[in-house]
């Protein structure tokens, strides 16, 4: 039957299909999906929500402006340096914590779930990193959905809260290209954590011999 | 026994699993020659190995010691993608739980072997459909599983393990979860496969329907092969069979 080396092309999994399985797997779970992406949004909000205020208290000690320079000592803010004080990097890392466990834990739930699926592919002539892959892509673009969501509504809501403390007067302080980067990085931080949180949990999976995976109850 | 003809030989397999601290040996020497086009039917009660064995021919599982060998190819001896080769073209599953994915319709699960193995996306619908007309399930085709009942999700099985043409279909006690009526029809389409395709077929069973349209039975017993016997030699009377089996 010539297991030959030249049947090793013979099986595939061409990228734009994985994208199409990975893009219907998400629509066809969508409350499972839903409670990922909550996560993801949840945990970068805050992180942004950390980091946008940081950005406004540095545009405010620039500007400064008496009033709200006096406010921001009332709320805690070195002014030396707010963004690299120990008091705000500790909370800075506090959200990145909550990001971390939060989505690990999500994407581990996601993929132990799926057990049978990935036994039933291996099955059906799927290699080890095809099954990888489609968790990485469903991975990428939840991650992409998520942390854009997540940081839209942290810059929001810490935008809105500096307005109710600072008023109006904070956006002139505030510097628009730190806080794209911010929006940036918050976005990039999501996606990075959502495909890193799913490697382990996945590897683990598309590894595992077939019958082992459709044992454990999926 | 020819052979040249021989499609799948086992020899000398055994299975262990750790439990605890103690190992429990599930296969204790198997030995076993399968001729290309027969129909077998591996026999036994729950817990004599029928499974286990039925995963070591399919590649599923690795023997403890011993050797699976497919066209006389030590199976252990493949790589990951000779392995999934096999298991895309050559070898068709189909499992007592039907284990359809739950999210993708009853094409897109007959199509998905054939996207593996290379097809392009208008053969693989077009040859998919056929598949699923073949098994009377082609108004269905984009229903998903939980719109179809259990015997509807059986055939969708059959017909995905039919995706590539294998010359192998090996079938985990695929009655086991159907009606009597449902079970009758699964095991008419698995001979009208072997019968027409000469499709080898291979199934773990306790459902004595499949007697019936075995070429042999292997009666596995405690991880053994207790007796290996041809159609003629079988004594169709239910009663019989179920007074032996029963009786041992």
């Amino acid at each position: 039957m010539g297991f030959s080396r030249s049947r090793r092309r013979q099986v595939s999994l061409p990228f734009v299909k994985s994208v199409e399985i990975a893009a219907k797997s998400i629509r066809a779970r969508f409350f499972r999906s839903l409670i990922t992406l909550l996560s993801l949004v949840l945990a970068i909000s805050f992180f942004t929500y950390v980091k946008t205020n940081i950005t406004a208290a540095k545009g405010i000690i620039l500007s400064k402006d008496a009033a709200s320079v006096a406010k921001l000592v009332r709320e805690g803010y070195d002014l030396d340096d707010p963004g690299h004080n120990p008091k705000q990097q500790w909370i800075v890392f506090l959200s990145l914590l909550v990001c971390v466990v939060g989505i690990v834990n999500t994407q581990l739930m996601a993929v132990t779930e799926r057990f049978r699926e990935i036994g039933t592919m291996k099955c059906l002539g799927a290699l080890d990193r095809f099954i990888l892959r489609l968790f990485l892509i469903e991975a990428f673009i939840q991650g992409v959905v998520g942390a854009t969501v997540g940081a839209l509504a942290g810059m929001s809501v810490a935008l809105v809260a500096l307005i109710m403390s600072f008023g109006v007067g904070v956006f002139t302080s505030i510097s628009w290209p730190d806080l794209a980067l911010t929006l940036a990085s918050s976005i990039g931080l999501g996606c990075f954590l959502s495909v890193a949180g799913v490697l382990y949990p996945a590897l683990v999976a598309a590894r595992m011999a077939p019958v082992e995976a459709m044992r454990r109850m999926g | 026994m020819d052979e040249a003809s021989k499609i799948v030989r086992v020899t000398g397999v055994t299975k262990s699993f750790p439990m605890g601290r103690t190992v429990v040996p599930v296969l204790k020497g198997i030995d076993l020659s399968i001729r290309a086009g027969e129909y077998i039917s591996i026999m036994g009660p729950s817990g004599s190995g029928k499974s286990t064995l039925f995963n070591m021919i399919g590649g599923l599982d690795k023997p403890s010691s011993g050797a699976v060998y497919i066209d006389e190819v030590d199976i252990a001896q493949l790589d990951a993608y000779e392995l999934a080769w096999l298991r895309c073209r050559k070898i068709g599953y189909i499992f007592q739980t039907f284990n359809i994915i739950q999210v993708m319709t009853a094409l897109e699960n007959v199509t998905l072997p054939m996207v593996f193995a290379g097809k392009n996306a208008a053969q693989a619908t077009e040859k998919g459909m056929a598949l699923l007309d073949l098994v009377g399930l082609k108004e269905r085709f984009n229903h998903k599983p939980f719109e179809l009942s259990g015997g509807q999700q059986q055939r969708v099985a059959v017909a995905r393990a039919l995706a590539n043409d294998p010359a192998i279909i090996l079938a985990d006690e695929p009655t086991g979860n159907l009606d009597v009526k449902t079970g009758g029809e699964i095991i008419k389409l698995l001979k009208m496969l072997s019968n027409e395709n000469g499709v080898t077929v291979i199934s773990a069973t306790h459902d004595f329907k499949m007697l019936n349209v075995s070429d042999r039975v292997v009666w596995i017993e405690d991880g053994r092969i207790d007796r290996i016997e041809n159609r003629d030699e079988l004594s169709i009377s239910m009663g019989v069979i179920e007074t032996r089996v029963g009786g041992r």
